[in-house]
């Protein structure tokens, strides 16, 4: 029984518990079973709250009993990257610096979650802050790729691809500031959803990059991710970067889900297939090649400023990151030396001893392109790049519904394979970071395994705030394709 | 190899300006890997944009006003729960100004 409820999506699943037909204590049994016999060798989890989620779930079985009307994920056990602010539990961010830090209130997210009558079961592992594409940056644990454990599951929303991955969970939320939902997503075999910059609020979101972050989930197939972001999105008064209704109204994203997209125009940019490994680049050609076949329009773009996008990110999210973590400091809360003598002391051996190496580096470099003498240089111009890159993505959505091309170069690599040289490890992010930069929804979906059985992403790219046609776009691949349903042997 | 994009001294700078105690290990490997990234990014000058506004964030949203009322805040016991060192009332931290004379 438990093995069979753990198949089911996020959305049967509150169906029958809706109905009465699975108990939401079932699922949440069936989940920790799963987490206590596999999570040891996986590490998705930096904190689960079983007792908690059980009590929770017997409260809303017990409202379903009395007939009383719940919410949009009904006794769904759901998991949360620790980067989002949980009034129970810590929230560490994977670093050592906040690792007893207990937050005390909850981000607007997880407010909406419980609003919906979720059970949040634990948080997920992390880079540090969220600072990179491996999870391998975790100051707290190792997560490794359930389709094969030697490898890394992406980052930086690792544990919860992994959880997912490994029916630890029904969908999960992650944060997105350079591909951290889609790459994991897209390593991991499961969907993952970015949306526009200021669909879903960010208060009580560990700040990275402010002008880039952004909360999504990641979830069994593209239906779920639309069912997640029905609860997620809306305007927050908390987040001052949140879109009102006016501007962006939001919309049931799961209401038209099936309808297929009529007369579907897909970009596709030539150029950027280069990078990619040769399985990758046949297994997303193959997902355009099967959209064709259904009747959509392929039509083939530039986008001359793409190259530049991981140039211009490791300028604006470092210098972002460089003023975002100034609040470390020893004084108001997490880690503190006790090795120091002054004030200033308190600061600076309070941050080297807790932060890991690559928050650092990116604290640094941030710095620096913000000093005096090298601010024009290196923040002012990456800005008007990244305004250049908008530019691409603005006109190619004057010709097509979406552009379409890999997420990650490579599927999921070795574990320690990447870590000795920064730089290489940033240029795997190179087709997920204008994503970010332009503003615009995107997603990971299924699309093909390669040799070695490893999962291999399709990237969708959406105009702003038109989730919901990227989300009927992803449904279409999937209605035709079975590769969302395949799941890893443990 | 060349010039070093940013040297041991920069570095040291930098990592002064970034409130961060770094060992003579760490200087020297991020004197290497940062100037290798900088070097990187380079490529952006490759492009001209003298004619191209700055691009700070992507949304159609100006200025958020609200009324300015009161509200519940969180509360000394809560503000100071994470505290390293707290006395209940405030935060406590090493002295941060000298003796009288000593300034």
């Amino acid at each position: 029984m438990s093995e069979e409820i753990l198949k089911l999506s996020c959305r049967e699943l509150q169906r029958k518990i809706a109905k009465g037909e699975i108990k939401s204590s079932e699922a949440v049994s069936a989940v920790f079973t799963r987490i206590e016999k596999h999570d040891a060798q996986i590490g998705a989890f930096l904190s689960t709250f079983k007792q908690d989620a059980l009590a929770r779930a017997k409260e809303i079985d017990g409202k379903i009993a009395k007939g009383q009307s719940v919410g949009a994920l009904a006794g769904v056990p759901i998991a949360v990257k620790d980067n989002m602010c949980t009034a129970f539990g810590a929230t560490t961010c994977a670093s050592k610096i906040l690792e007893n830090f207990h937050s005390p209130y909850n981000a607007t997210v997880i407010d909406k979650l419980l609003a919906a009558d979720a059970v949040i079961i634990g948080k997920t592992n992390l880079d540090e802050f969220a600072m990179g594409s491996s999870t391998e940056n975790s100051g707290l644990k190792k997560t490794v790729n359930p389709w094969d454990k030697s490898r890394v599951p992406g980052g930086s929303s690792g544990g919860s691809a992994a959880a997912v991955a490994a029916q630890m969970c029904f969908a999960a939320l992650g944060s997105d500031t350079g591909g951290s939902i889609r790459q994991p997503a897209s390593l991991c075999g499961v969907a993952g959803l970015k949306p526009t910059y200021g669909r879903v609020s960010r208060y009580g979101l560990v700040a990275f990059g402010s002008s880039l972050d952004q909360i999504g989930p990641l979830t069994k197939d593209a239906a779920d991710c639309a069912l997640m972001l029905n609860v997620i999105a809306g305007h927050d008064e908390k987040d001052s970067t949140s879109v009102d209704e006016k501007t962006a109204p939001k919309c049931d994203y799961l209401a038209k889900i099936d309808e297929p997209v009529k007369g579907l125009k897909i970009a596709v940019v030539p150029e950027l297939f280069q990078g990619a490994d040769g399985e990758v680049v046949a297994a997303v050609k193959g997902a355009i090649e099967l959209y064709k076949k259904s009747g959509a329009e392929i039509i083939e773009i530039k986008m001359p400023h793409f190259e530049y996008s991981v140039a211009a990110y490791y300028i604006i999210a470092t210098a972002e990151a460089s003023s975002n973590l100034a609040r470390y400091d020893g004084v108001h809360y997490g880690y503190r030396t006790k090795k120091a003598g002054d004030y200033i002391e308190v600061y600076t051996k309070s941050r080297a001893e807790a932060f890991g190496p690559e928050v650092k580096r990116r604290i640094m470099i941030g710095t620096y392109a913000l000093s005096s003498g090298y601010y024009d240089a290196y923040y002012l111009k990456a800005l008007k790049v990244r305004n250049l890159i908008r530019s691409d993505f603005i006109a190619a959505f004057q010709k097509a519904d979406c552009i379409m091309m890999p997420i990650s170069p490579t599927t999921a690599f070795k574990i320690g394979e990447k870590m000795a040289d920064p730089l290489q490890m940033y240029l795997l992010d190179v087709y997920t970071l204008a994503v970010n930069l332009a503003g615009v929804p995107g997603m990971s979906v299924p699309c093909g395994f390669d040799k070695n059985n490893l999962p291999i992403g399709l990237q969708i790219i959406g105009s702003t705030f038109q989730e919901e046609k990227l989300l009927r776009i992803a449904k279409m691949f999937e209605n035709q394709t079975d590769f969302h349903k395949k799941k890893p042997q443990l | 190899m060349g010039q070093k994009k940013i040297d041991i001294e920069q570095v040291r700078q930098v990592a002064k300006l970034s409130r961060l105690d770094l060992s003579e290990d760490e200087i020297a490997q991020f004197s290497g890997q940062l100037s290798a990234i900088l070097e990187y990014i380079e490529k952006l000058n490759q492009l001209d944009t003298s004619k191209v506004e700055p691009l700070a964030h992507c949304l159609p949203i100006n200025n958020c006003l609200r009324e300015d009322v009161v509200k519940q805040s969180l509360g000394t016991e809560k503000t100071l729960a994470n505290a390293p060192q707290s006395d209940g009332q405030f935060f406590i931290v090493p002295k941060i100004l000298e003796e009288p004379g000593g300034l």
